[in-house]
């Protein structure tokens, strides 16, 4: 490799991740008019998704391990590095982040009228700490962007949100603060035991059996709570509906497609990565907290007379599939799992923002209000249908290949798993389709709603590419997965060693 | 013999007293009834001098009168600190005045004065001149409390400081003749010498004892808390600022030097007990305050509470956490106290939780800045409450203090909630309808909270050079 390629390779990482941020100070400086700083933000946001590109362009297949690694010296005490590096688990997610951000951008192009500026610096912060959580090797630099995500978010909520903003930020705040309090406990906790915070050299430091049984399992539960709540793994997910509802449509979108998988990508890369005999040892009690999360979600969904919380709750059960896949423990499994935080980001961000448009129209979410509305708005109807069939998980569309892979790597793992955690799936085309049903179908009841405008062009340019996602990711899993597997087998390897020795 | 050296060796003190009293022979020049700001000015140069004092003295470390004084990095930590945070408050001081129309010169003299006790306290190694600069940094912070003359919460909260910290003091000077009692000396290296070697009576548990009453009165950690709130609350607001930072970074010098230099002993579980006390009490009874500066009067007793977990540590990490807690909690609540002090106005009328609705609104500059003193009140990363937290909290899990880190955590969520209650208010309430514009900030002012806010992020960014100092102070300190 030239020399030339390689300095870019060790740069990209920080590009991509500041590139927001940078933005987001020149912002500052800008004078307050409104579709400048709209323009702006949107070039902003395509720039770092056209940089995040460089990542799977560039990336070697089939290699396990840490690629685009840049690691420099940063605070000499603590020993802290500033450490970055991506494998194949956490570059789709850095790219789904950098994918959503301008379609955030366009969605709310209209929706926030007022302190435009704040809103979009607010947004550019937030992606920054977002790819910041995905890309950091070191445990203080991964807390340092997870804390950094929390103000920005709730600021969005609290300042930009529906009529019980205050009450849903505060909750949200609070709840991931708290638990991520013993997270930094059990990191800091690490530290003060293996002198490093590197991601590499704690891994070593565990699976050399320098930490007592006692004190990892600890640690393993301070991580396991901070990532459960931001997951939300039933019971701890009362936060949500409050957040998802409150929110306004960019913050629903940012917050369902990747602060949720903040949550998953960390049980994945330390709570299995760090803890593997932990994680194998209360893998059957969390697996059924996730299948109930499955179910309860599915079912509390269906009965929601509110589109926006059904679709909050349909998250609930959605992300469940993504914990039964981890702590499942197989190939399949945990691909599938990795696969579903991908396709939940596209599917329920894009429905997020369809429910968004909805709202701009008629600034109600009750489900009642409509009703046939395929007549006055049929493409509107039809993007709604592909992207609420990729959510449901329609073959040839993005969601069955995970769910697919989520459900037969739970039977390998124990049959009774897969059995109940395969009802999510008739559970969520119930609840789908029967939306689908009463919003779309029939005669237009409502006067107002015969009327109705289809969607505008921007629209459609913020639409289209989650639905060339679904069906790309429906029908060429592999380009997605081939990155995905090595990584996931080195995540797994220390597992699979600990399942031997519970075998004999 | 006294040398010139021995000079030098006070050099900061030497100038803080000089310029104080220039302040007041100013004073009497100035016709009454105009702005003392020229005096202000005086007072500010005077700190600047103190802190170039500082920095020509650091190149002179070693004793003083008789071993007395000694110029260390540890004692050069503290007046560089002090006298920064005098600065600011100095800076922050002008517009105040004026709006509280008070118009007297000998506000400044006395924080100079006070200054003076407070950075003699860091470097006095001898335990009646710790006592003496005790008495002349109270003496001036008590005066100061009262300045507002005509809110009889001022005069309540000087006279209750007045009262309950002469009492304070008491005890600490009963602890230092029992100590004499008990070692034969009152020069805290000899004390070392002496519970080194195994010669000293028992009395020496009940001399730590009435010390640590005293210094825990000054540092305002529980049980002997209960003055803060009153008096934080009806002191003028760019006091409560100095007296919430710089008086208690001294004293924590001072318990430093007892605790570590003379190496005294049965200390560990009145620590323990104390700061798990503080934490719990401060940020429990800070929720339910709708005041903003009682509420950072009981946040300031939780912080407190976070750094006596340092002192319960093992040596020379929790030294220098302690130190690095000192300075990042000196420079948010310098400059929360700042921009409560500019916000309150005339009569320090807007003092009130609800008073605050919608000031993202009203003067974004202002709500931001605070946002960022708040945001490391609560040890968000990026800021220098954050990597506070973090030195204090792993010293403490080196030295096994698990349950008081459970403690502290546990402290931490729930602190949370109250300073998230200003930002929300903030940023997502609209203002009042009667809210009267907020007045722009002018330079002085903005200059500090620029400083302030600028040191926040700097300890929270780059926190390597000044743990790198702290770290050797604390080496000097334990010989």
């Amino acid at each position: 490799m030239n020399p030339h390629a390689e300095s870019v390779n060790s740069a990209i990482l920080t590009l991509v991740t500041f590139a927001p941020l940078a933005g987001a100070l020149l912002l500052l400086f800008l004078p307050r008019r409104d579709d400048l700083v709209r323009w702006f933000a949107l070039a902003v946001t395509l720039v770092a998704f056209v940089l995040s590109l460089h990542l799977p362009a560039h990336f070697v297949r089939h290699a396990s391990g840490f690629q685009y690694e840049i690691d420099l010296p940063w605070i000499s005490s603590p020993n802290i590095h500033y450490h970055l590096g991506i494998d194949g688990i956490s570059m789709w997610l850095v790219v789904l982040t950098t994918f959503l951000s301008p379609l955030c951008v366009l969605i709310s192009w209209k929706s926030v009228n007022e302190r435009v500026k704040e809103f979009f610096i607010l947004l550019l912060i937030l992606e920054t700490a977002l790819i910041g959580v995905f890309v950091a090797l070191d445990l203080f630099l991964f807390y340092f962007f997870w804390e950094a995500t929390l103000i920005p978010m709730a600021l969005i909520i609290g300042m930009f949100g529906h009529a019980r903003r205050v009450y849903a930020a505060v909750k949200f705040f609070l709840f991931t603060m708290i638990a991520s309090m013993f997270m930094l406990a059990a990191i800091i906790w690490l530290y003060s035991r293996t002198g490093s915070l590197q991601f590499a050299s704690i891994q070593s430091a565990l699976q050399s059996g320098q930490i007592g049984w006692g004190a990892a399992t600890w640690c393993f539960l301070g991580f396991f709570l901070a990532f459960a709540v931001k997951v939300p793994i039933f019971p701890l997910h009362t936060w949500l509906p409050d957040a998802h509802f409150e929110a306004p449509t960019a913050g629903s979108v940012l917050l369902a497609g990747v602060l949720l998988k903040m949550g998953t990508y960390g049980l994945l890369r330390f709570n299995v990565g760090l803890f593997p005999e932990q994680a194998r040892e209360n893998a059957s009690w969390i697996a059924i907290l996730a299948i109930i999360g499955i179910i309860y979600g599915a079912l509390v969904a269906m009965v929601q007379p509110n589109l926006k919380k059904l679709v909050a709750y349909s998250s609930v059960s959605h992300l469940g599939f993504v914990v039964l896949g981890i702590f499942s423990f197989t190939q399949a499994g945990v691909d599938g799992a990795v696969y579903q935080m991908l396709n939940h980001g596209v599917s329920t961000g894009a429905l997020f923002m369809l429910v968004g448009i909805l709202y701009e129209r008629r600034h109600t979410f009750e489900i009642s209000e409509f009703g046939g509305l395929a007549t006055p708005m049929p493409v509107y109807a039809t993007f709604f249908m592909v992207i609420m069939l990729s959510s449901v998980g329609l073959p040839l569309l993005n969601g069955f290949v995970g769910e697919f892979l989520v459900l037969s790597g739970a039977f390998q793992a124990k049959a009774a798993w897969g059995i109940l955690a395969a009802t999510g799936v008739i559970w969520s085309a119930c609840y789908l389709l029967w939306m689908y049903q009463r919003v779309f179908f029939g005669t237009v009841k409502k006067e107002v709603n015969a009327t109705l405008p289809d969607i505008s062009a921007r629209e459609r340019i913020a639409l289209w590419p989650t639905a060339l996602a679904a069906l790309a990711m429906g029908v060429a899993p592999l380009f997605w997965l081939n990155a995905i597997e090595p990584a996931v087998r080195t995540v797994l390897a220390p597992v699979a060693q600990f399942a031997e020795v519970f075998a004999r | 013999m006294i040398q010139a050296m021995d000079y030098v060796r006070v050099l900061p003190e030497i100038v803080l007293t000089i310029f104080g009293i220039a302040v007041m022979m100013g004073e009497v020049l100035l016709r009454p009834g105009v702005s003392r700001k020229p005096l202000g000015w005086l007072a500010f140069a005077g700190t600047l001098a103190a802190l170039a004092a500082t920095i020509y003295q650091a190149r002179y470390p070693g004793t003083a009168f008789f071993d007395l004084v000694r110029v260390d990095s540890f004692s050069i930590f503290f007046h560089f600190l002090i006298c920064l945070i005098a600065a600011l408050v100095v800076l922050a001081s002008f517009e105040y005045l004026d709006a509280q129309h008070i118009r007297a010169g000998e506000y400044y003299g006395l924080i100079l004065f006070g200054t003076v006790g407070m950075v003699l306290m860091s470097s006095a190694v001898e335990l009646v001149l710790i006592f003496i600069a005790l008495e002349i940094s109270s003496i001036s912070t008590y005066v100061l409390a009262g300045f507002r003359r005509r809110a009889p919460s001022s005069i309540e909260s000087s006279v209750k400081y007045f009262l309950l910290g002469s009492f304070a003091t008491a005890f600490f000077l009963y602890g230092v003749a029992f100590i004499f009692g008990a070692t034969g000396t009152t020069r805290i290296y000899m004390i070392a010498d002496a519970i080194q070697s195994g010669q000293h009576s028992p009395m020496v548990f009940v001399a730590v004892a009435l010390m640590f009453v005293g210094i825990g009165f000054k540092v305002a950690s529980a049980p002997f808390h209960v003055w803060t709130p009153d008096v934080y609350e009806g002191a003028p607001a760019p006091i409560v600022g100095l007296m919430s930072t710089a008086p208690k970074a001294a004293a924590f010098a001072v318990l430093l030097r007892i605790f570590f230099a003379a190496t005294t002993p049965g200390w560990f579980w009145p620590v323990w007990i104390s700061a798990a006390l503080s934490m719990t009490l401060g940020n429990i009874s800070a929720l339910v305050q709708d005041n903003v500066k009682r509420m950072l009067a009981y946040s300031s007793i939780a912080h407190a509470g976070y750094l006596l977990v340092a002192f319960a540590a093992a040596r020379d990490i929790g030294i220098s956490a302690a130190m690095f807690y000192t300075a990042s909690y000196a420079f948010m609540n310098v400059g929360a106290f700042a921009v409560i002090s500019h916000f309150a106005s005339a009569g320090e009328r807007y003092v009130a939780l609800e008073d605050y609705a919608g000031l993202g609104r009203r003067s974004p500059a202002l709500a931001a800045t605070l946002t960022i003193f708040l945001l490391s009140l609560i040890g968000i990363p990026i800021t220098g409450g954050f990597f506070a937290k973090f030195y204090v909290f792993s010293a403490a899990l080196q030295s096994n203090l698990v349950w008081l880190v459970i403690i502290a955590v546990l402290n931490s969520a729930i602190a949370a909630y109250y300073y998230l209650r200003i930002i929300v208010l903030m940023y997502m309430r609209d203002p009042r309808e009667a809210a009267p514009p907020v007045q722009s900030v002018g330079t002085p002012l903005g200059i500090a909270l620029g400083l302030s806010a600028a040191a926040t992020i700097y300890l929270g960014v780059l926190p390597g050079r000044v743990l790198d100092y702290v770290s050797r102070g604390a080496a000097m300190l334990v010989r």
